[in-house]
């Protein structure tokens, strides 16, 4: 940058008094400052959150995009048809479905296997957007951790373990609304 | 009892008290420097973390002993021995006063080494041997990095030590000696703290203190942003722990220093008062003990306090402030303690007072004439 540039300009900076040039108030303030804080802190009144004790709050639970679940019918059977819709819209590619035929009358296929791999997954809730039957779910669980990458694949049994651990705080949110089903859309 | 076990039985305590003051200072200086910061701080080990120091310690323990290829091993292992040495040894003479454990009873000095004659001087020579670990640990290091924080802080450490040895000259000619029991008792018998008479004196100490104890401002020696750690880059383990361990009794000392000086030592009006021989039963050395060890609390907390208060200095910064302020200063304060000692009455402390704050005055407006700031000009971006 030239000293002739247009897009700058030359400013004077205020000259010191004469207790800043004695060092006076500058040390003194930067005492002052530096007590404030420590006393604000000290007293309890700081910003530090003691995590593992002390939960955060969130604005909106029901909205939060955490941890996936599989959402169970009024039977306690999963709910989920095996569409393939979510795989589909998973841009991270992270759910794997093993389709089979259902053992049940309302539907023609269930999930033989659903995989969900978390450390895949970009948390950006298309399958939830994605299912015609509101079988998938993101919870507000966000401090998932696990010791090895087997551990964070999540299957079936432990997809469903988190409906059964949050439904509770978090209803499905298609509580009031009539279950949209196979057997819905087209009666026999 | 033999001749050699009360000094062993001190010289144990002494060294216990020590390490462990030094190990919950280091978690105390977390605190305040978090609590500053606006953090907590150390609070998982044990309640409020008042065991993390023993974790820190074991860490240092248990940690690997790395010896780079291409130091000079000796060397290289005696810097951190002899820092730490002699920043231990210079306690020896740190004096909590005297303790008659029943009356008629022969005193018992609370002293490693009580009755020192030259106590301060020997103090101060001690002192100054840290160089040579700071020195040493930087050269064998075979790391520029290091060298250049041994460098710096050596010539640091020199410049600093002629204004730390001229601001306590004021002190010896008001105690009329380098003893320190007697600079306790001259203060506590006369109840005048030598801060009210030496306030230029304590200003040069104090800054040279700090200067000789490598706390900021003035931690040249190993700031970070310029030279990694400084003179100890290539230590491990318990060899790092040992010069963080001198650091910190180089900062204690320093704050023992200040408060036997310039605040009375073990006095305080009403609760620690003088007594004929400064002899206590229990009850009264309990007190003069908690004292000291408060009024150095109190101190060496302003060591932490500034730490985060003010920016560093720079390095021509750091020499100018020596050689063209404190100097100076410390002269004055030596010209003007002589001139009263010569022709005030020897228990005039009054006048010696006024005269002494006059002085610091007159320094202020002598500063204020002569110091003038250069305008800057800067460029900014257009708005």
């Amino acid at each position: 940058m030239k000293s002739d540039d247009p897009n700058i300009q030359w400013v004077k900076e205020p000259q010191l008094g004469l207790t800043g040039r004695l060092y006076l108030t500058p040390v003194i303030d930067g005492l002052t400052t530096t007590l404030k804080h420590l006393f604000k802190t000290a007293s309890g009144d700081g910003f530090t959150r003691q995590f593992p004790e002390e939960r955060p709050e969130f604005g909106n639970p029901l909205i939060y995009r955490g941890v996936h679940r599989l959402n169970k019918d009024q039977q306690g059977r999963v709910k989920c048809v095996a569409c393939f819709m979510c795989a589909t819209a998973c841009p991270a590619h992270c759910i794997d479905i093993i389709g089979a035929e259902s053992p049940w009358e309302d539907r023609e296929k269930y999930p033989q296997s659903f995989v969900i791999d978390e450390l895949r997954c970009i948390f950006c809730g298309m399958c939830e957007e994605a299912c015609p039957v509101d079988a998938i779910e993101l919870t507000s669980l966000f401090d998932l951790t696990g010791a090895s990458r087997e551990e964070m694949i999540f299957d079936k049994e432990k997809l469903l373990s988190v409906f059964d651990a949050t439904v509770e705080q978090e209803p499905m949110r298609t509580a009031g609304r009539k279950p949209l089903t196979q057997a819905d859309a087209s009666p026999h | 009892m033999q001749d050699w076990l009360e000094p062993l039985i001190k010289i144990a305590i002494v060294i216990g008290a020590l390490q462990g003051a030094v190990s919950y200072l280091i978690l105390i200086e977390r605190k305040v420097a978090a609590y500053i910061q606006d953090r907590l701080g150390p609070n998982r080990v044990g309640p409020y973390g008042l065991l993390q120091p023993i974790a820190d310690g074991l860490k240092f323990v248990l940690k690997e002993e790395v010896i780079p290829a291409g130091v000079d091993r000796a060397v290289f292992l005696i810097a951190p021995v002899s820092i730490l040495a002699t920043a231990t040894v210079a306690f020896a003479t740190v004096p909590f006063g005297y303790f008659v454990p029943w009356p008629g009873a022969k005193p018992i000095a609370l002293t490693v080494a009580p009755n020192m004659d030259i106590g301060l001087l020997f103090v101060f020579a001690v002192g100054s041997l840290g160089v040579y670990g700071v020195v040493l640990g930087g050269w064998s290091s075979n790391n520029k990095y290091s060298m250049l924080g041994g460098l710096r802080s050596s010539a640091q450490l020199v410049s600093y030590e002629i204004p730390l040895g001229l601001s306590v000259i004021g002190v010896l000619l008001l105690s009329g000696s380098l003893r320190m029991e007697t600079i306790i008792e001259q203060q506590a018998r006369t109840g005048w703290w030598w801060i009210a008479l030496q306030p230029l004196g304590f200003m040069v100490f104090l800054v040279s203190a700090f200067a000789e104890s490598a706390r900021l401002p003035f931690d040249l020696p190993e700031c970070e942003q310029e030279l990694i750690g400084g003179y100890h880059t290539e230590y491990t383990a318990m060899k790092f722990g040992m010069f963080a361990l001198s650091e910190y009794q180089h900062m204690i000392l320093a704050a023992f220093l200040a408060v036997i000086l310039y605040f009375g030592g073990w006095h305080f009006w009403g609760l620690a008062p003088w007594t004929e021989g400064s002899e206590v039963g229990l009850i009264g050395a309990l007190v003069r003990i908690a004292v000291l060890s408060l009024k150095v609390l109190a101190m060496i907390f302003f060591f932490m306090w500034t730490r985060w208060s003010w920016p560093r200095f720079r390095y021509d910064q750091l020499m100018d402030l020596a050689w063209k302020a404190m100097i100076p200063l410390g002269l004055i304060n030596l010209v003007v303690s002589g001139i009263c000692e010569e022709f005030l009455p020897k228990d005039d402390y009054a006048t010696r007072c006024i005269l002494s704050w006059l002085t610091v005055a007159g320094c202020v407006v002598f500063a204020a004439m002569s110091v003038t700031s250069k305008p800057v000009t800067r460029a900014i971006a257009k708005s």
